[in-house]
């Protein structure tokens, strides 16, 4: 298995402002019995994607022809709360997203994002309201993320800068495998233990 | 006052760190790790894929609750959750990892089964594939829920990688009045702060109501920080704590127990000790709390009328309330009280232990679920469920019209075939009120056990003061 990597993507968004989005919303719990990671893309938001018959409901945004081939999701406040579960960002990764941009993510949500290639780009709220403004405008607004420079930026928007935990940054940069990282330390959790016994 | 005041959390921590190297998160010890069904299948993968074993199959736990049935044994599961309860079976026998499997007659939700088997203990750091870990927290301990990447990475190091999250004093202070309990408390938290007030905290419940609340009060309290957005809650650890823990079969014994309870007692905060933010509530001033939205934030005293929209200035927040309100089919303005109601569930991780069966079972003895209503019952281990036959508590459930099932999560994720039909609305003591979080479609009240069992008597949601006054309802 290798660790996920990312440099920087340049993509059109899709919108989704709904706040506080959890992650029952993103993969519903029935869909939790799978073990392994396959198929989730397409249970991605399923309950507001598909109408009761099954079929694409045509009012949810990722069912209108501006959603295809977008690789971005520009989220309302306090994206992925609730569950803790990867499946998650195994569905948004799944789907094609890549990184999902908002003012506020729920902590474990942006772990587990991270470990899976997927960046959480928080944005203060006066930049995500620019952001949604430019959208507006340009459907097939181009929005670049950067990691090397943790930057976000679109056309007539300068650079913004994003927080992201720099570990995570440099795992992602170059490929860093995070268990392979921890298994360095087996002596000194040997060592631990033993004064701790 | 100490040279170098800490916080509880900040002793755990300290006491946790393995390495530190610069720029990268802190090497963290884990003490007790829970596994269940749901979240560990592609982490135990990960190590097959490697060849790697699990490092300490003795501080590894599993436990099968989600995708369990709660009737008609294993044969009633479907295939896909057949084939994930036989995959942790297998797991854990290849890697030497105890496992309270479907025959078990202490199996149990995860969060009960801890403390229930004196896994838990205080001053440990315990984590889990899932979020209300939190719920370990009652007893001073850090407990918080990880994703499945990282129960691969515990399972193989028995270490995780962890910035320090920063720390929130949640203080309630006052006397609760009758009728109102520990689920009222904290849903009057998540109402005060919302769904996002914790993230990036740990919080501490301090104040004479949390210590006043026993220790499946705590648990209920805990459980639910991971609703305020943060990943952990803890409680001081006090006498009623390790009595809590005395005895139970994994807790330590004899000399041993004494030197930890001498270590348990070093753990509470130092006067001096100073938290990143504070919040306060007053217990004495609380009511009955029930949820009317799609997330735990949005709660109000059951007697109260639900908000306008127009009252919030914050576009955003306005459009949430307006959505939350037509997904449930509440009206702004309008009281809660009287909603007609379809089903009241009584169970999982946050109030289905022995004490909360006790208080339902006690406010419903002699009384009938109304004929509207299906009222199901789910201990929340085989444990609860023996132990609660013995003292006749399921004779109650049933001859007031409830249904009494095998332990599980049950309906309060709806991954085992109980949940609610497409627009369905239900009274639960559980912890989220999603959309769909019961079932695709379905509506949920989150609200105490005698606030449950108040609404299942009356067919619609209830005060349970009023039949604690001894009235009809
Ligand atoms: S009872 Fe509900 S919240 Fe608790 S562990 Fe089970 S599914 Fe999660």
């Amino acid at each position: 298995m290798s660790a996920p990597k990312f440099t920087t993507l340049t993509a059109r968004c899709v919108v989704l402002s709904n706040t506080d989005v959890d992650t029952d919303q993103i993969i519903p719990a029935r869909f939790l019995k799978v073990t392994d990671k396959l198929g989730l893309g397409e249970k991605l938001f399923c309950d507001w994607r598909y109408l009761d018959d099954g079929s694409p409901n045509p009012a949810f945004i990722l069912n209108q022809p501006e959603a295809k081939g977008t690789k971005i999701l520009v989220a309302g406040n306090n994206f992925g709360c609730g569950s803790s579960r990867e499946h998650a960002p195994w569905a948004l990764v799944g789907w094609g997203f890549q990184a999902v941009i908002s003012p506020m993510f729920a902590d474990i949500f942006k772990g587990n994002s991270l470990k899976n290639g997927l960046i959480p780009v928080v944005i203060q709220p006066a930049a995500h309201a620019a952001l949604l403004a430019a959208r507006a405008k340009n459907h097939d607004l181009p929005v670049t993320v950067d990691l090397r420079a943790s930057t976000v930026a679109w056309p007539g928007q300068a650079p913004i800068n994003f927080p992201i935990d720099p570990f995570s940054r440099t795992c992602l940069l170059d490929g860093v495998d995070e268990l392979g990282y921890l298994q360095k330390f087996a002596g000194q959790a040997q060592a631990y233990e033993a004064r701790h016994a | 006052m100490s040279q170098n005041p800490k916080t509880l959390f900040q002793k755990i921590w300290d006491n946790h760190v393995v390495a530190e190297e610069p720029g990268a998160p802190a090497v963290l010890y884990i003490d007790l790790h829970l596994v269940h069904e749901v979240t560990s299948p592609q982490a135990f993968a990960v190590l097959k894929e490697r060849g790697l074993k699990v490092l300490r199959p003795d501080r590894t736990v599993a436990t099968m609750d989600h995708s369990i049935p709660t009737k008609g044994g294993y044969e009633a599961a479907d295939e896909m959750g057949r084939i994930q309860l036989r995959l942790l079976e297998a797991n854990a026998l290849a890697h030497g990892v105890r496992i309270y499997g479907l025959n078990s007659v202490q199996r149990g939700i995860v969060h009960v089964i801890g403390p229930e088997q004196g896994f838990t203990q205080p001053g440990m750091t315990i984590v889990c594939g899932d979020s209300h870990t939190s719920t370990h927290g009652a007893f001073g301990s850090l407990g918080f829920g990880i994703g499945t990447s990282e129960v691969g990475h515990v399972l193989a190091t028995q270490c995780l990688l962890q910035r320090k999250a920063r720390t929130c004093e949640v203080r309630v202070d006052g006397a609760l009045r009758p009728g109102v309990t520990a689920k009222d408390i904290i849903l009057a938290v998540l109402a005060k702060i919302g769904v996002g007030g914790g993230t990036g905290h740990v919080f501490e419940y301090t104040g004479s109501a949390i210590r006043a609340l026993d220790m499946e009060g705590r648990m209920t309290v805990c459980n639910m920080s991971i609703e305020g957005g943060a990943r952990a809650g803890m409680v001081a650890p006090d006498d009623k704590t390790f009595n809590f823990v005395a005895g139970r079969e994994f807790a330590p014994k004899g000399a041993a127990w004494d030197q930890a309870v001498a270590r348990w007692r070093q753990l509470p905060t130092d006067q001096g000790a100073t938290y990143d933010k504070t919040v306060t509530l007053d217990a004495h001033s609380l009511e009955p709390m029930v949820t009317f939205g799609t997330n735990p934030g949005q709660g109000v005293a059951i007697t109260q009328p639900l908000p306008l929209p127009s009252s919030l200035a914050d576009a955003a927040e306005r459009a949430g309330l307006e959505k939350s309100l037509a997904y449930m089919k509440f009206e702004a303005g309008k009281p809660i009280l009287g909603q007609p109601v379809d089903v009241v569930f009584l169970g999982s991780c946050t109030n289905s232990r022995l004490v909360d069966l006790r208080a339902a079972a006690h406010l419903l003895r002699g009384r009938k679920v109304a004929s509207s209503v299906k009222m199901m019952v789910v201990p929340g281990s085989q444990s609860v469920k023996q132990a609660a036959e013995a003292e006749g508590l399921d004779r109650i459930f049933k001859e007031a019209g409830a249904d009494w099932r095998e332990a599980g999560c049950s309906m309060c994720i709806a991954m085992n075939g109980d949940q609610l039909s497409p627009g369905q609305l239900a009274v639960s003591t559980s912890n989220r009120n999603f959309e769909g979080r019961q079932g695709k479609g379905g509506r949920t009240v989150l609200a105490s056990p005698l606030t449950a069992v108040a609404t299942a008597v009356a067919g619609c949601i209830a005060d349970p003061r009023v039949l604690l006054n001894g009235g009809q309802s």
